[in-house]
């Protein structure tokens, strides 16, 4: 209790309990696993060395790829808000057909899992993809027009992927903006480029950062594209893969804790640069009439921009279902597969070890859910109506799983739950089908706590109070007054944790037993056996599990709470 | 069932919201906690609900001490500033949810809550969300809830603020009937003395978390403790005056003639402040008084009021008087108090520099 003391009696003691509870899972699940790491990196054999940090910061490749993650994020930051943003100011901006449609379309990546559009990207501008064979054919090439590897095919891969974010982002940013403000500055005698620069874009500047920020981390993070598409361009997550499969484990932790430490010194360091600077919108504001075009050419030549740009944004995704229905072998040397057929999706159900990794990943992501719901639910409540201490630590653990990538958060758990030490906590889940449940668990614990917490923070506090005042005691003010006020929220964020489950692969690849493997690893090995069909098959399943999921999700969860992000 | 808060205290960080509070609520009474805002009034009554545990002293309800108690043991009905109402439940679920947790049988439950409804005019109310009801009509709703568990003392927190200025009016006098029928003991809490005064038996005023006075609305407005009370309640006019040594006491401001005071004994004579309540003043064509020249006129239609601008040694200072008088802005007049009342005085505040 804090010195200010606090409500009486049953609600206190619950609290309390709570607390300590919710703080011990997330010490040994959130903590522990990077303590073990940062102390496995300076022992070998029992005894402290500092050989391995030597060899890493000796090591030319080492240092690259420390080098490159770092420069491959600030370049995909760069490249993504130079799409995303004058995509959003342009959907803003005119009004033109098929407006709302595209709109939405343009944000649809962000539902995909990383490692599905790394593949489409494979199949539609790969060396053997249907774009570059098209133009090789086209300008009569012998070669293809481009190979598409190392750091320029991951800039592009990550612009591809994560402009939704800086789209996202800045459409929300615009909805808010107070046209007035625009309209004073017209009065003022400000042109319209002079108004973006002067006003709208600093208006924005909360929306852009937080874009950037989240661009940064996760392409900081990232293990697909550098995975696929590296070739022998290393990043830190990838080389990280390399030094564990190849046994160099001591090298591997380090490379994590520097990995781990970078991360969390960039986003202390972007955050704290930002500060609190905040634009509180100055009322409800009119909104701006969007602009009809009057012109006829000029109106055909926005409305063919705009399916322009959404087509060639969604290019690769529309490749992977083309890709799909072609039968194994059937794809060779052509420019487009010559036979089309729905087989893949047919073996999907022939073969029970076809459709296994999909039970797996259902499976795997409902247990993992079900716990973050679960957790993230008490959590939210502890950090919003909690009057004990230890708030802000818990809800600074929270967090904490997001801004460490999940490259990170697989090797701590591959490290510290490969023996059994019953008093140190440790139990063998490397090997079992548990640990990948847990890593879900982990990873998206964030995200559902956020939702549960905003959530939370909506509903006034009284509504609680007056459950007690009306003898209610705390059990049952949670299960009938708090739980159905939150649900929307946290049904909302148990969704794209659910989502981000089924097609998680960054921490599966280190961590998955052959009997358990997910979706992402079996079109992995899909296209290693080059069965490129099978694996776009997969790829589209689940994407239409997903939407399946938010489809469903949308009309259970009332008023539209699906966060956007 | 009587209440009692004992030296009460309650801190949050550096800030006391509620200071020593010492305060008995008879059974049966009707008690109002005003103040301005952040005085502890709403703090206090949460203390009461047992929401907040005091940093010192206790709550005694019915001769037992609640002070640890927590707020569904106390089972005291509260009424929340914006309702509180549950918005996924009905308005009979909202009802009858303080009887489902008591566990009452089913039969019981909807006795109770087709009484409650009928007593608040919401008979055949039960099935409406409570979104789709108006102000007024959730403002009752969460009285119906609060009274449907018969408790044995009634907390309201403002819960006549939200309500458009006609409709409060009206609520008003329901709101006294019901609880003086039911014969509940009632504390409210409030920041609007109007309100405080059309509702309550005795009225307490805060302050800094300090109690300044409690006692009936007439004590309080004819002979409030304290300046503060006295500009908090009511109109009023703090004159300089000089208070006499000769008992009965007397007051005079300076000019002719002198009127009986009401001080209390260990006011000192000398300089005072002088409470004027607008309507204990008059206009005169002439005769003992103080000149002044009227700077406004309201007319508000049974009455008139009008602000003077008194000259002084001390400086230009504005009076307000309610007279009928055909006065105009910029007439010089003269205001004196009127035949037969008392005035109210206090010492010089310390540093009033006079």
């Amino acid at each position: 209790m804090r010195g200010a003391g606090g409500p009486v009696g049953q609600t206190i003691r619950w609290q309390r309990i709570l607390g300590a509870g919710i703080l011990l899972v997330l010490a040994w699940l959130v903590v522990y696993p990077n303590v073990v790491v940062l102390s496995d990196s300076l022992f070998e054999g029992g005894r402290p060395t500092l050989e391995a940090y030597r060899t890493f910061f000796t090591t030319r490749s080492e240092l690259e790829a420390l080098w490159a993650s770092v420069w491959i994020s600030l370049g995909s930051v760069a490249l993504s808000a130079l799409i995303g943003v004058p995509l959003a100011l342009f959907f803003h901006r005119y009004e033109f057909p098929g407006r709302g449609v595209l709109a939405a379309l343009a944000a649809l990546p962000v539902l995909l899992p990383p490692l599905v559009g790394v593949i489409a990207f494979l199949f539609l501008a790969g060396e053997s993809g249907v774009l570059t064979r098209s133009l090789q054919a086209l300008l009569g090439l012998d070669e293809p027009p481009w190979r598409l590897v190392g750091a320029p095919a991951i800039l592009l891969v990550h612009a591809y992927t994560m402009y939704v974010y800086f789209y996202l982002f800045t459409r929300a940013g615009l909805a808010r903006l107070d046209e007035g403000t625009l309209e004073a500055a017209a009065s003022l005698g400000a042109g319209r480029w002079r108004t973006l620069r002067t006003v709208v874009l600093p208006l924005l500047r909360p929306a852009l950062f937080g874009a950037a920020l989240l661009v940064f981390m996760t392409s900081m993070a990232s293990f697909s594209a550098p995975y696929v598409f590296g070739g022998g361009f290393r990043v830190l997550t990838t080389q990280i893969y390399a030094s564990k499969i190849s046994g160099a484990l001591q090298l591997a932790l380090v490379e994590t804790v520097i990995l781990a430490s970078v991360s969390l010194a960039f986003l202390w360091f972007l955050r704290r640069s930002e500060g609190r600077r905040q634009y509180a919108g100055a009322g409800k504001g009119v909104q701006q009439a969007r602009r009809r075009i009057q012109t006829r050419w000029a109106r055909v030549a926005v409305t063919v921009a705009g399916f322009g740009a959404v087509t060639v944004l969604l290019l690769p995704h529309l490749t992977l279902v083309l890709v799909s229905f072609v039968p194994e072998g059937a794809w060779t040397t052509q420019i487009l597969p010559s036979r089309y057929s729905p087989d893949n999706y047919a073996a999907l159900f022939r073969d029970p070890e076809l459709l296994r990794p999909v039970l797996n990943s259902l499976q795997m992501a409902s247990l993992a859910t079900a716990a973050n719901v679960v957790f993230c639910f008490l959590a939210a409540y502890l950090v919003v109506r909690g009057r004990v201490r230890g708030r802000g630590l818990v809800s600074a653990l929270l967090v904490l799983p997001w801004a460490l990538p999940g490259t990170v958060l697989a090797i701590g758990l591959a490290t510290t739950f490969s023996t059994h030490q019953p008093l140190a906590g440790r139990f063998v889940l490397v090997g079992t089908f548990w640990i990948l449940p847990v890593a879900y668990f982990i990873r998206n614990t964030p995200l559902v706590a956020q939702a549960a917490i905003a959530s939370f923070r909506q509903f006034d506090p009284a509504l609680e109070e007056a459950s007690y005042s009306l003898g209610a005691g705390w059990g049952l003010t949670m299960r009938r007054i708090a739980l159905p006020l939150v649900l929307p929220g946290l049904a909302a964020g148990g969704m794209l944790a659910f989502v981000s489950g089924l097609g998680e692969f960054v921490a599966s690849i280190l961590l998955y037993t052959p009997r358990s493997r997910p979706i992402s690893i079996e079109i992995l090995a899909q296209l290693r056996a080059f069965d490129f069909g099978a694996g776009a098959a997969l790829g589209v399943i689940l994407s239409l599990l997903m939407a399946a999921v938010f489809g469903l999700g949308g009309r259970f969860v009332r008023g539209g709470a699906v966060p956007r992000i | 069932m009587s209440l009692e808060l004992r030296e009460v205290t309650k801190r949050f960080d550096d800030v006391v919201a509620v200071r020593e509070l010492a305060l008995e609520v008879p059974a049966g009474e009707f008690l109002t906690l005003l103040g301005p805002s952040g005085c502890g009034k709403t703090t206090a009554l949460r203390l009461i609900a047992g929401f907040e545990s005091p940093d010192a002293g206790s709550v005694v309800f019915d001769g037992r001490d609640v002070t640890r108690d927590s707020p569904q043991r106390r089972g005291f009905g509260m009424v929340f500033q914006n309702y509180a109402l549950f918005p996924h439940l009905d308005v009979g679920e909202n009802v009858s949810y303080g009887l489902r947790a008591r566990r009452a049988s089913a039969a019981e439950i909807a006795d109770r809550v087709a009484a409650s409804l009928r007593r608040v005019n919401l008979e055949g109310y039960g099935a409406r969300a409570v979104q789709a009801l108006s102000g007024g009509q959730q403002q009752r709703v969460a009285l119906a809830r609060a009274l449907a568990i018969e408790p044995p003392l009634l907390l309201l927190d403002e819960p006549l603020s939200n309500l458009d200025a006609a409709l409060r009016e009206q609520t008003r006098r329901e709101l006294r009937d019901l609880v003086k029928g039911l014969g509940i003991t009632a504390v409210f809490v409030t920041h609007d003395q109007e309100e405080a005064f059309a509702l309550s038996d005795r009225i307490a005023v805060l302050e800094t978390g300090r109690l300044r006075q409690i006692g009936p609305p007439e004590e309080l407005y004819r002979r409030p403790a304290d300046p503060f009370v006295a500009t908090f309640v009511g109109r009023a006019n703090l004159v300089p005056a000089t208070l006499s040594e000769s008992r009965p006491r007397r007051v005079d401001f300076g000019g002719e003639g002198s009127w009986a005071a009401d001080a209390d004994d260990d006011t000192p004579s000398g300089p005072v402040l002088a409470l004027l309540r607008p309507e204990d003043l008059e206009l005169t064509g002439a005769g003992a008084g103080l000149p002044g020249v009227v700077r406004d006129r309201r007319f508000a239609g049974a009455t008139t009021s009008f602000v003077l601008r008194m000259g002084g040694s001390d400086g230009p200072r504005d009076l307000e008087v309610i007279a009928e008088d055909r006065a105009r802005v910029g007439d010089a007049v003269t205001v004196r108090p009127r035949e037969g009342g008392t005035i109210r005085v206090f010492p010089m505040p310390a540093g009033a520099g006079r």
